[in-house]
């Protein structure tokens, strides 16, 4: 049996033959001869993941060898397909990897010497930022509206998504929140008509959390994200629980009906949901901000089929220069791996998240306390439900939003912030596994 | 703690299965009619950046084919402009595609099984088109538009032995090249003056006149009921229908046999006997034809049009009570047959009686050069017995070597055919002229309808010149 680190190193592997063979397809396609430059990228990906790879050895020895190739695996792949959109913006997504591994780096360096107790201690303080990131996109002069929804904000030429680091800060307040209070929460309750209901100090804080994400979705407009942090809330409530109760039922009723007005009464969500339902209404269809993207992504995933038409082959342009299927590097970029790589390919790259989750979550079954158990849940369910909110939005499971694919999709706030969240995550796995070995 | 974690992953499960599952729907079981989703113009937009196919020539002409346009992008050009316009048609992104372009389209834009798809993919190779090699005959062509000279009308010439259309004219023309310039497709497909879009080989009815008495002499030997020599009494003012029908010029002949009454095209006498085959017969004979169906050439069937009685736009059974058999057996009453039809009518004579599938498509070839598909000669129906072919070819050649059709005879050449002039409005010499061949007599090679519309001359005079240049032309210039 070989060792954790020793199978993270070779686990990585893969991560370098995709990022070789994909760049080597595409230069195939796209100038008819193989360049060794296509090498050179491989190895040049492989070189920064052996790095950081020694980086954990040396910090975490006992973290889960398998989150890290899995998230790599993902990371070339997304560098392959945006590569394939435009060199331009590989190019600087590779340079977000390379921000976000020294983040990384720095993460579980500073976890490693103040412990996870210092993200508990500072929770309220976390929490203010999480909550002034989400409402920095809806101040004037900084924040920046797309496609009607507000998730940007610009800073001179700098653009950021703070819902990403907004992510982590309230996964990290809810963890530690949830910890405090889980012992009165699962406590009895009064009955009334036969439901237990919780006492009322218990009900407050879970209301306003209820009144903050609606006030999001109202301030955001953003169906989707929306629908990330109550549903993460939700996903830690049941966990700390450890059962299905009211709460827990009731707060995704109220959360529903809660959407459910508010789509009938913002405009652009109201819009969202109606090219959810018609997309192929010529009317929706051609209205600015209507069905067209929709459409339009069910079309490239139609072009795929079972096996995709290949690397570089899938129709990205109109004749005018103009991409037919827009922003195809985040939003999108889930229909052009469709598209390229078929059926197969979006099952297996759905696979390579499902087992970051699973690794994720399994980190979660081992930790050893209530906090990084909590933590660890709702950092890897966070990463599920971004991926099935982006993804189920371009295949019309729900209504579109614009959230980003975890790892994948061009964009450096989410590179960035998602290998923090792995450095969260692998410090949790460290301290859970060696605690498992010695104990 | 541990069991609530295990059922959230049951719930990720379940929620990428759906992710998974709708991926497949779109991919798999709703792709084609998302393909075919009207607001989705992926298809035409990935179309113009596969180079198609040449379409060619027998010769090896280059009728048709692709350059490249800037941006990964091809555009159709046409290097021997409208010579074979009806036949090749147009491909444009603007105005869509037409004839052998439309018909050919999977082969031109190399439209694969996906097993060669996938082989190709693995080999790194672009896709494709094939190129389409097809029957047609440039030289006799040309001699068939200059035959024409701008009148409206059409030549369709074929191999009666494997049914190879070497000519295929229709005019007016247009230019496949233009038509991708703003406003010349609408102005051209709003001009019903002249419809140069028709194509007239295929898609005209015109009234067949005495040319249909080939079919009448078909039916009237092969079912047995009269020979070559069989006599019938040729007056003029015989009542057929309860009305009296005359002959040209109101010309009594008296009691004549079956090949004089061809070869003087006597009405009086055809229309007795197709009174007397009687629907139902004249009915089997044009069903063995090709009639009352639509043709089986390789064209778009939207563009072929089926040749028959009409009442109206409506196709009527010949055994239809409206039908007054004695007129359609000398090809009145209410026939319309396109020239296509009268030319597969000469070739059923022509070959023996065997009628074979007529086919603008000799094979398809890839871009090594390998044949991927070969058109082979396929029979469409034993229309006679070749006894039957040999003495309506008899009668027929009588017909050019002294009777209405003398002006289609070639030296060292013996041409059997049949002139047809339908009166298109009575009295003023408006007709629709025709001239159905097929040549040498012995051994044929060449069946030919020429016709042409609103002329005032005659089927002899007008449209039997027309037919025996183009035949001199594919039987080699000197025949």
């Amino acid at each position: 049996m070989l060792r954790p680190r020793n199978r993270e190193l070779l686990a990585l592997v893969p991560a370098g033959l995709l990022v070789t063979g994909g760049f080597a397809a595409i230069f195939i396609q796209s100038s008819k001869r193989l360049s060794d430059l296509s090498l050179t990228y491989g190895l040049a990906f492989l070189g920064l993941c052996v790095i950081t790879h020694l980086a954990i050895r040396f910090v975490l020895p006992d973290a889960d060898p398998y989150l890290f190739p899995l998230a790599a695996v993902l990371a070339s792949f997304g560098l392959v397909i945006v590569y394939r959109i435009s060199p331009t913006l590989a190019r600087q997504q590779a340079q977000w990897y390379v921000l976000g591994l020294v983040l990384f780096a720095g993460t579980i360096l500073f976890l490693r010497r103040h412990g996870l107790v210092v993200l508990e201690r500072y929770r309220y303080t976390i929490a203010t930022v999480g909550i002034a990131m989400l409402v920095l996109p809806r101040l004037p002069g900084i924040g920046e509206q797309v496609n009607g929804a507000y998730l940007n904000i610009k800073l001179g030429s700098i653009k950021f998504q703070p819902a990403e680091l907004a992510k982590l800060a309230i996964v990290i307040f809810l963890a530690s929140y949830l910890r405090d209070t889980r012992q009165i929460l699962a406590g009895g309750g009064r009955r009334i008509l036969g439901v237990e209901v919780p006492p009322m100090r218990i009900t407050g804080p879970m209301l306003l959390i209820w009144g903050a994400a609606m006030g999001m979705l109202l301030l955001t407009r953003e169906l989707g994200t929306s629908l990330m942090f109550f549903g993460v809330f939700v996903a830690l409530l049941y966990v700390a629980l450890g059962r299905v109760r009211f709460p827990v039922i009731g707060l995704l009723v109220i959360w529903w009906a809660g959407a459910y007005f508010i789509s009938q009464h913002v405009g652009h969500v109201h819009e969202r949901i109606q090219a959810w339902q018609h997309p192929f209404d010529p009317v929706l269809y051609n209205k600015v901000g209507g069905s067209y993207q929709l459409a339009q992504s069910l079309f490239a995933q139609a072009d795929g089929g079972l096996l995709g038409t290949g690397f570089n082959e899938s129709l990205l342009q109109l004749p005018n220069g103009h991409f037919i299927l827009p922003v195809p590097e985040s939003d999108f970029i889930y229909s052009v791996i469709t598209n390229e790589l078929g059926l197969a390919g979006a099952t297996g790259l759905l696979l390579c998240y499902l087992l970051f989750v699973a690794r994720g979550l399994k980190t979660a079954v081992l930790a050893p306390n209530s906090f990084a158990k909590l933590l660890a849940v709702g950092l890897s369910f966070i990463v599920a439900l971004q991926v099935f909110v982006i993804v189920g939005g371009v295949t019309r499971v729900i209504p579109l939003t614009g959230v980003t694919m975890p790892f994948v999709a061009y964009g450096g706030s989410s590179v960035v912030m998602n290998f923090v969240l792995l450095g969260l995550l692998l410090a949790v796995s460290d301290r859970a596994r060696r605690e498992m070995a010695s104990g | 703690m541990n069991k609530a974690i295990l059922r959230l992953f049951a719930l990720v499960v379940l929620l990428f299965a759906l992710l998974v599952g709708f991926t497949s729907r779109w991919t798999v079981f709703e792709a084609g009619s998302l393909r075919s989703n009207p607001l989705n113009r992926r298809q035409l937009l990935e179309q113009q950046r596969i180079p198609r196919g040449q379409i060619l020539a027998a010769d090896g002409t280059v009728l048709a084919r692709s350059v490249p346009a800037g941006g990964g992008v091809f555009r159709r050009t046409y290097p021997s402009g409208g010579l074979f316009a009806h036949a090749v048609g147009y491909s444009y992104i603007t105005i869509g595609n037409a004839s052998l372009e439309r018909s050919r389209n999977d082969e031109l834009t190399g439209q694969r099984t996906s097993v060669n798809t996938i082989l190709d993919q693995l080999r790194g190779r672009k896709r494709q088109g094939d190129d389409v090699l097809t029957t047609l005959d440039p030289k006799a062509q040309q001699v068939a538009i200059s035959q024409l000279a701008g009148r409206k009308g059409a030549v369709v010439a074929l191999d009666p032995r494997n049914g190879a259309v070497k000519v295929f004219a229709s005019v007016p023309r247009y230019d496949p090249r233009t038509l991708a310039r703003p406003g010349v497709f609408q102005t051209l497909s709003q001009d019903s003056a002249r419809s140069p879009l028709l194509d007239r080989v295929t898609q005209s009815g015109y009234p067949p006149g005495s040319a249909f008495k080939v079919v009448t002499a078909i039916a009237a030997i092969d079912s047995g009921r009269f020979t070559p020599s069989s006599t019938v009494n040729g007056d003029n003012g015989v009542k057929i229908s309860g009305v009296p029908l005359n002959n040209d010029f109101n010309q009594s002949f008296g009691p004549v046999d079956l090949t004089t009454a061809l070869t003087k095209s006597i009405n009086t006498v055809w229309a007795q006997v197709a009174v007397s085959l009687g629907k139902a017969t004249m009915a089997r004979y044009m069903e063995r034809l090709g009639f009352d169906s639509q043709l089986p050439l390789d064209l778009p069937s939207a563009e072929l049009r089926p040749s028959g009685e009409f009442k109206g736009r409506r196709l009527l059974s010949p055994t239809s009570s409206l039908v007054d058999v004695g007129r359609m057996g000398i090809g009145q009453d209410k026939l319309d047959v396109t020239p296509l039809q009268m030319a597969l009518a000469a070739a059923a004579v022509a070959n023996r009686g065997r009628l074979m599938a007529p086919h603008l498509t000799d094979r398809v070839v890839d871009r090594d050069g390998r044949t991927v598909q070969r058109v082979a000669p396929r029979t469409m129906s034993q229309v006679m017995k070749p006894a039957t072919a040999n003495a309506v070819g008899q009668m027929m050649s009588q017909v050019v070597q002294e009777g209405t059709g003398t002006a289609a005879a070639l030296s060292g050449v013996q041409v059997a055919g049949k002139t047809g002039t339908a009166e298109i409005v009575p009295g003023q010499n408006v007709n629709q002229v025709w001239f159905i061949a097929f040549a040498p007599l012995d051994h044929p090679r060449i069946a030919i309808a020429a016709t042409v519309e609103r002329s005032d001359g005659q089927g002899g005079t007008v449209a039997a010149p027309i037919a025996s240049a183009v035949i001199q032309s594919l039987l080699g210039g000197g025949g």
